[in-house]
């Protein structure tokens, strides 16, 4: 690394120039050595022995057995018995559907992560104290606020249930309150369904004119004036059990983490909670910002209400956003739901919140069956894999880039 | 954007501060909980109690009852989760793996961005196949070739593993990209290396970057869970995660002591994001150029 001798430059010009390329190669082999080295190590010949021993039975203790296809079989594949179809291992696909119920949250939180980074983006005081206040549960995510949502989700001493028993008594001791909170909460669930199927509804008719397909003019109103119309005469019909429904729920709510039909939602509910104000607010907010103010104002003269605004200018404009928050999210939910499961339910009950990850961990490092756990690991990068592709397929016709 | 109505400010406001109080409301019941008398949290009866029924400086005994400092809780999950030695442990952990996986970072992208070579192109894409790579998949072989070393139960398997990223070279490259290439060359006329190059001229422009990578990073191992149980078995080198972890299965409804542990883990994160907020809020807005 010395100083380029300009005297002889003229003379020697090619070959100097060949001695700064190998000099030039030979320093960034140099830089790379480490990383490299690591990526070699960890990276490359792990994926190689993982492949491998995924064809192979193996507890560790003893030396790996090549068995061929048998894990996979095991893991993915059907037998008969007594005329029906089983699958060989029942238990992956229960994990399998909990992996993916769960990501129901994935569609919720990035709307209601939206809803904020819009109100967050108008222009008004104390932004940054209301971003920094939304993104506390992102920061401190970890072990200590899973055994906190434990806590809050105790069915007798956990805040939650005591909440909602105290108003349930204040409320349903007179008419007077319970019959109209039995009318708002139908009012909101009402909305919240209508609003949710509006949502998908536009989505649809959006991806429908990306796409180029047939999406007739007035579809839209009429399938939502049946769509609120049903739901609102369905909520009229069953308005008196509605009122004992709420009642006895709020009398006795449920134990949240430690039944099967609540399980998993009241995951759903702390990650709505944790996701509100993190990583993916914080995305769509610079995403918002980045929409040039040109665009709203040649929206406006064209006569566009706050509504169509949203769907003309805003929502094409952070659809790069959209998609990239959409894939990394799904690619994080295949691969989520450890943590919660060791430390808030251990996977139960009765396996509702065994995830495919919980499923890998057990299987690898405490009954040590390290081929299987290979076959489901590969499992898991196949699904990523296939899933990235097509949505970057679809993606790249729908999505808008600048 | 013209200024918004009346109305619509006083709507946006009370919604914000809506969802700003359920944000702070677990968090609020998490210290609440944590200076209250252990037997207090299971009497229900008389509604919610936001304020302990109990807030005394010195241990006391009030009407033939054993009443606790406030602070009580404190000491004994301190020394109860062993939080002393499980800080330490952490804050070594990542603060080696952190340096470790920066500078590895910047020497590689450096290369990747600024320097010819033969083969780089490939190497480059390689690099970004392996980051779709689920990490369960390399998880289990990393373990095993860390097991035939002897490296099981080791700071160096909770290091070592950690410090070679190919997001973090990935992420410095593109930033590296976007530098202008002029101060570089009249960096080689001046007769620099490409050692003081990059030292001298890369570095002191990526300050941004780099800092957002190391935030991101020490995040990454100061929260890390699944690898540190796998690869720790004894009490010394455990991280907090892992220790906390444990206390829960063995303090199973002991929670002011939990909650005590809990607040003493979690504020001083909250502390240090609040001082240092623009870096995690601009590395999140980095690391979703990629979406751009």
């Amino acid at each position: 690394m010395s100083v380029v001798n300009t005297k002889t430059a003229p003379q020697k010009g090619r070959s100097r120039r060949r001695g700064n390329k190998a000099r030039e190669a030979l320093a960034a082999y140099g830089f790379l050595m480490p990383n490299f080295i690591g990526f070699v190590v960890f990276t490359s010949i792990p994926v190689v022995i993982s492949l491998l021993m995924a064809f192979t039975e193996w507890n560790i203790f003893k030396s790996p057995v090549w068995v061929g296809l048998t894990n996979f079989k095991s893991l993915l594949g059907f037998h008969r018995e007594a005329g029906h179809l089983v699958a060989n291992d029942p238990f992956f696909w229960q994990y399998l559907y909990n992996t993916i119920y769960l990501m129901v949250g994935i569609p919720l939180g990035m709307a209601s992560c939206l809803i904020v980074a819009l109100m967050m983006n108008q222009k008004i005081k104390g932004v940054v104290v209301f971003r920094t206040i939304y993104f506390l549960p992102s920061v401190s995510a970890g072990v200590a606020l899973l055994i906190l949502w434990k806590y809050l989700f105790n069915p007798e001493v956990g805040l939650l249930n005591q909440v909602i028993r105290d108003a349930g008594e204040k409320i349903f001791s007179t008419p007077l309150l319970s019959i109209p909170f039995t009318i708002v909460c139908a009012l909101v669930v009402g909305a919240t369904i209508v609003g949710v199927i509006a949502a998908v509804f536009a989505f649809l008719q959006w991806i429908c004119e990306k796409l180029n397909l047939l999406w007739p003019e007035n579809l839209y109103r009429v399938l939502m004036i049946i769509v609120g119309a049903a739901i609102f005469v369905l909520i009229g019909v069953y308005g008196r059990s509605l009122f004992f429904g709420i009642n006895s729920f709020m009398s006795t709510p449920p134990d949240w983490l430690g039944t099967v039909k609540w399980a998993k939602p009241s995951l759903i509910i702390m990650g709505l909670w944790g996701g509100l104000g993190g990583m993916n607010m914080i995305l769509y907010l610079a995403a918002l910002q980045g929409v040039p103010p040109s665009m709203y104002e040649a929206a406006e003269i064209d006569g566009a209400g706050g509504w169509k605004k949203f769907w003309a200018v805003t929502w094409p404009m952070i659809s790069p956003t959209t998609f990239y928050i959409l894939i990394m999210s799904i690619i994080g939910g295949f691969q989520s739901g450890f943590m919660t499961a060791r430390i808030m339910t251990g996977g139960g009950p009765a396996g509702s919140t065994t995830t495919i990850e919980y499923y890998l961990y057990t299987n690898a490092f405490e009954k040590f069956n390290m081929g299987y756990a290979s076959a489901i690991s590969w499992f898991l990068f196949i699904v990523v894999f296939i899933l990235t592709l097509v949505t970057w397929k679809v993606g790249g016709k729908v999505v808008t880039y600048e | 954007m013209n200024k918004l109505k009346v109305s619509t400010q006083i709507f946006l406001y009370v919604a914000l501060i809506l969802g700003a109080v359920g944000m702070l409301i677990p968090f609020l019941w998490m210290a609440v909980t944590s200076i209250k008398q252990p037997g207090e949290v299971f009497s229900t009866s008389g509604g919610i109690q936001w304020i302990p029924k109990h807030l005394i400086w010195h241990d006391a005994v009030i009407d033939g009852e054993k009443i606790r400092a406030w602070w009580g809780n404190y000491p004994d999950a301190w020394k109860e989760v062993n939080l002393f030695r499980l800080y330490l442990n952490s804050i070594f952990v990542a603060c080696v793996g952190t340096i470790g996986q920066v500078g590895t970072s910047i020497m590689a992208a450096y290369a990747f961005a600024r320097l010819q070579f033969p083969g780089r192109d490939r190497l480059f894409l390689a690099y970004l196949g392996t980051m779709m790579i689920p990490g369960s998949v390399t998880m289990i072989p990393v373990f095993v070739i860390l097991k035939h070393i002897g490296l099981i139960d080791t700071y160096s398997a909770l290091i070592i593993p950690g410090m070679f990223s190919a997001g973090g070279t990935f992420m410095l490259r593109q930033f590296f990209m976007s530098l202008p290439a002029e101060l570089e060359d009249a960096a080689k006329i001046d007769g620099c290396g490409y050692t003081s190059i990059l030292r001298q001229v890369i570095l002191p422009l990526s300050k941004p970057a780099i800092a957002t990578l190391t935030t991101f990073t020490f995040m990454g191992f100061w929260g890390n869970f699944m690898w540190p149980l796998v690869v720790t078995i004894s009490e010394q080198i455990r991280t907090l995660p892992i220790g906390l972890s444990y206390f829960v299965g063995l303090h199973l409804t002991n929670y002011t002591q939990l909650m005590a542990a809990s607040m003493m883990v979690v504020v001083p994160v909250i502390l240090l994001f609040i001082f240092n907020q623009r870096y995690f809020v601009e590395g999140i807005k980095l690391s979703g150029l990629g979406g751009r």
